[in-house]
């Protein structure tokens, strides 16, 4: 989902340049709060580890492929504040070394995929972690639900921009139609590849977990009968 | 349940990283991706323009000089797990809350 340069006019990509920027310095302190000694280490990882799979495309029915955008797994893993900072980082080396997504649409990406694609991950994993049984088990299918969400919702963001500012002119029906229904299936993927993140951090370390923080806290204490102090 | 320590997870998290992007993402698919490929059929690819960065030594997930591709594209994934990794750690950690945790076992 890396926009090129020149998908978007001057105006726009201005424009999201400026909501980027703002999400950016906003998560830069929100961070504070879901960062310390034990956590920090792990969003370095997060970061690489998203990379590293945004290389790796997967074909999705005919002529096309995706990657994972990793907002879901980001916001899950280490809060969301800190995956939007995550995935910044990502698309600032991509643009900057890789010539991967235009550097007058960083902002655009960014707004795609560190603000849309964590944000709306994160709101669809605590939806979905409230409508299921309270363990830390749960953590792994919500986070399947927020990133199977957050991938068509990031594409209907980018045919909302379109809209605002697309260099050509196109049916903007068939664009949503066509966004959505691709990266739906590539959200399919995407809901594969966090599980599968998801639960290797909950089954080693459920503890770092920010996802799992709520339940972990809550949880009771249970006395079992017939153990000897 | 198998606890593991902090840099135990990290340093096998990034093996893991290293290893797809150095040697999986060879086998990766080369189609367009959904953006791309929609931008093709609805019609409006062409209003790309080519990137600033076009000259940049790992443009393209590739390697300037490196004529195998397989080593070309591992090179450069290589160095952008470094690079990202050390960059949003590095981030988290000045970011980061100082001075202790709420953790009430102490050190993990």
């Amino acid at each position: 989902m890396h926009v090129p340069d020149g998908f978007l006019d001057a105006p726009t990509s201005v424009g999201t340049a400026v909501v980027a920027a703002t999400g950016v310095a906003l998560a830069l302190r929100g961070a504070r709060r879901e960062l310390d000694d034990r956590t920090a280490p792990l969003a370095g990882l997060v970061a690489a580890f998203i990379f590293a799979t945004q290389m790796l495309t997967f074909p999705v029915g005919a002529g096309t492929s995706g990657h994972l955008l990793g907002g879901a797994l980001a916001a899950v893993l280490v809060g969301p504040c800190t995956a939007t900072l995550c995935i910044t980082v990502v698309l600032l080396v991509q643009g900057l070394l890789f010539a991967d997504g235009g550097l007058t649409a960083l902002g655009t990406n960014i707004t795609l995929m560190g603000l849309v694609g964590v944000w709306v991950g994160w709101l669809a994993f605590r939806l979905a972690q409230r409508a299921l049984p309270r363990r830390v088990g749960s953590v792994v299918p919500a986070a399947a639900v927020g990133a199977l969400v957050s991938v068509p919702t990031a594409a209907l963001a980018f045919v909302g921009l379109y809209a605002m500012g697309g260099q050509a002119p196109v049916q903007l029906s068939t664009l949503a139609a066509a966004m959505v229904g691709w990266h739906t299936l590539i959200g399919v993927g995407e809901a594969v590849i966090t599980a599968l993140a998801v639960s290797s951090v909950v089954a080693v370390r459920p503890d770092l977990v920010h996802g799992a923080r709520r339940v972990l806290e809550t949880r009771t204490l249970h006395l079992r009968e017939g153990i000897r102090a | 349940m198998r606890w593991v320590s902090t840099r135990v997870l990290v340093v096998t998290g990034l093996l893991v990283a290293l290893f797809l992007a150095g040697v999986v993402s060879f086998y990766a698919s080369s189609r367009p991706d959904g953006l791309s490929y929609v931008a093709a059929k609805v019609g409006f690819s062409s209003s790309a323009r080519s990137h600033h960065s076009d000259g940049s030594p790992f443009a393209g997930y590739s390697t300037k000089g490196v004529a195998d591709q397989r080593l070309s594209g591992g090179l450069a994934g290589v160095v952008g797990v470094v690079l990202v990794g050390a960059l949003g750690g590095g981030l988290a950690w000045v970011v980061r809350r100082r001075g202790g945790t709420t953790h009430l076992c102490g050190k993990d």
